[in-house]
C-alpha cells in the first residue's frame, strides 16, 4: 500500500462542512428537532466549493448581484495526500499532508435546508491560503482562528470546540465517499459568521499560517 | 457523432461510435476499428469538472415524493468520485432498505459561459450523455438535502456510453426516457416534462457563477422510482443519446 503524499498542491475538490462545531448546534438549540430538519444530523453536514470559487490570497472577491454584504466562514483546511476511503480514525491523520486557511464567503442564510449552491458557488468564494506540512503544525485543538475587517477583529474561534475533531470527521466521511489526493475537508465553518461589504478588506489569521487577505468589491454591473 | 471514451488492450483510447457489417463498433483515435464487445472497459465519456444535479426537475416526480415543484431549481453539486463508466458495477451498502435509480439527461458544456440568456443557451452546450444517479434514501437528512451521503458516494453516478455532439440532438427538449430493471421497463417519461428546462438552467446556472468547459447538469429524473438489488441489471435510456447499462452488486 502506498503512503507517499503525492499532492501538496491541494488543486483538487474543496469540500466544506457546517455543525461541526458545538455553539452553532447550541444556537439552533430547539430547531435542530423542528420542521424542516426534524432530527439533529447524523452524518457530518458537507457542500461543496466548486473550482471556480477558488481563489488565493490577495483575491478580490465580488458580492454577487442583488447583494450588499457577504458572511465570512473562517476554518482550516484538511488536504489531502492521498486517495482515502474508508478510513480508521486511529490512522486518519496519516492521509493528510498539509493544512490551510479558508475563508468561505457566502450569502447570508440562517436555513441550511437545501444545498447552498446560490448561496456559496459564486466566482472566487472560496479563497485559500497556502498548505503547510501537516508535521509543521501541532495540536489543531489549540489553534485560534481570527477573522479581521478593515484591521478590526470580528471574530474568533478556538477549534477546541469541533463536534468532530479532524481524525474522526476524516473517518466519518471517508465512511461513505473517496477523498482523492489533493481533496480539501475543511474542519467545518462557525453559522452566523461575521459579514462583509465592498471596499472592506478582509483578513484569516492563524498561529504558523500567513494571513490570508481578500478584498471585497461591489457586484459587477 | 457519438464519442467515447474505452479501453482496449490495457490502453486507454478516445473512440468514435461507427458500424460494421458486423454491427455496432468503435473507431479509436489510432485509427482502428473494432467491435463494441471487444472494449474491455468504457469510461465516462467526459472528466467531469463541477457536476451538477436538479432534484425534483420534473413535475410527476415531485408529485411522487410529496413535494410542491420548487420555484427556483433546486440544485445540487457532486465530486468526481460519483461518476463512473457504462457497465460498471455500482455497490448497494449491505442492510439498507431503499436504492433507486435516476435516468436522467446529462448536460456537457463546451465553453465558459457567464450569464447566458435562456436564448443563446444551446451555444455553450458541447453535448448530451446519459446519466443514472442512484440515491439511497436510507441516508437522507434535511440539512443540505439531499445530502452528500446519499448523493456523493463513490461509483454511484454512472455516466455514458457516449457524448452525443449537441449537433446531433437538434431537441434536447423532446427525448424519451425510460429505464429497464433486468429488462422490465419501471421508469418512462420525456425531458419536455422538466419544469426547468436546459436552457433554464443554463440561464440560472451561469447567473450564479461561471460555467467552464467540462462541467455537467445532470437534468433531474421523471416518476417510476423502483427498488434495486444485488444482482439487478439496470438499463437506462435516453432516445438518440445512448443506452446505459449498470450493474448492482453488494
Amino acid at each position: 500500500m502506498s503512503s507517499q503524499h503525492v499532492a501538496l498542491d491541494g488543486s483538487g475538490m474543496v469540500y466544506g462542512v457546517i455543525l461541526n462545531d458545538r455553539p452553532s448546534l447550541e444556537r439552533l438549540g430547539a430547531a435542530l428537532t423542528a420542521p424542516p430538519y426534524a432530527a439533529p444530523p447524523k452524518a457530518p453536514v458537507l457542500y461543496i466549493k466548486p473550482y471556480n470559487t477558488h481563489a488565493a490570497t490577495g483575491a478580490t472577491v465580488r458580492v454577487p448581484r442583488g447583494a450588499d454584504r457577504v458572511e465570512l466562514g473562517a476554518t482550516l483546511g484538511l488536504v489531502l495526500g492521498r486517495d482515502s476511503t474508508g478510513l480508521a480514525e486511529a490512522t486518519a491523520l496519516d492521509a493528510v499532508a498539509g493544512l490551510r486557511p479558508v475563508l468561505d464567503v457566502s450569502l447570508p442564510n440562517p436555513v441550511v435546508y437545501r444545498p447552498p449552491v446560490r448561496e456559496r458557488c459564486f466566482d472566487g468564494s472560496c479563497p485559500m491560503g497556502p498548505v503547510v506540512p501537516y508535521g509543521r503544525v501541532g495540536d489543531l485543538a489549540e489553534l485560534t482562528l481570527r477573522t479581521l475587517v478593515n484591521g478590526v477583529l470580528v471574530a474568533e474561534r478556538g477549534l477546541s470546540d469541533l463536534l468532530r475533531p479532524a481524525a474522526r470527521l476524516l473517518a466519518d466521511v471517508t465512511d461513505f465517499m473517496t477523498l482523492r489526493a489533493g481533496d480539501t475537508l475543511t474542519l467545518g465553518i462557525a453559522l452566523n459568521g461575521p459579514q462583509a461589504g465592498p471596499g472592506d478588506r478582509v483578513a484569516l489569521e492563524i498561529d504558523g499560517f500567513d494571513r490570508l487577505e481578500i478584498t471585497i468589491e461591489g457586484a459587477a454591473p | 457523432m457519438k464519442h467515447a471514451r474505452v479501453r482496449y488492450e490495457g490502453v486507454v483510447h478516445a473512440a468514435t461510435a461507427t458500424t460494421t457489417a458486423e454491427g455496432e463498433a468503435l473507431r479509436l483515435s489510432d485509427g482502428r476499428v473494432i467491435a463494441a464487445e471487444a472494449v474491455e472497459a468504457w469510461l465516462p465519456p467526459v472528466e467531469p469538472r463541477t457536476i451538477f444535479a436538479l432534484g425534483l426537475n420534473y413535475a410527476d416526480h415531485a408529485k411522487e415524493l410529496a413535494f410542491k415543484p420548487p420555484e427556483t431549481p433546486l440544485v445540487f453539486l457532486k465530486g468526481p468520485n460519483t461518476i463512473t463508466g457504462h457497465q460498471s458495477r455500482t455497490r448497494r451498502p449491505a442492510g439498507v432498505a431503499f436504492m433507486h435509480y435516476e435516468c436522467e439527461l446529462a448536460v456537457v458544456i463546451g465553453q465558459t459561459a457567464r450569464d447566458v440568456p435562456r436564448a443563446r443557451a444551446y451555444e455553450v452546450v458541447a453535448g448530451y450523455s446519459v446519466a443514472n444517479d442512484y440515491a439511497i434514501r436510507d441516508y437522507l437528512e434535511n440539512y443540505y438535502r439531499p445530502n452528500l451521503r446519499v448523493k456523493n458516494r463513490d461509483g454511484c453516478t454512472p455516466l455514458g456510453p457516449w457524448l452525443v455532439d449537441a449537433a446531433d440532438v437538434p431537441n434536447p427538449m423532446d427525448l424519451r426516457l425510460r429505464t429497464l430493471v433486468n429488462g422490465v421497463e419501471t421508469q418512462s417519461g420525456g425531458t419536455r416534462d422538466m419544469i426547468f428546462d436546459v436552457p433554464h438552467l443554463i440561464a440560472y446556472l451561469s447567473s450564479i457563477m461561471t460555467l467552464s468547459p467540462g462541467d455537467v447538469i445532470l437534468t433531474g429524473t421523471p416518476d417510476g422510482l423502483a427498488d434495486v438489488k444485488p444482482g439487478d441489471v439496470v438499463t437506462t435510456e435516453i432516445e438518440g443519446v445512448g443506452s446505459l447499462v449498470s450493474h448492482i452488486v453488494g
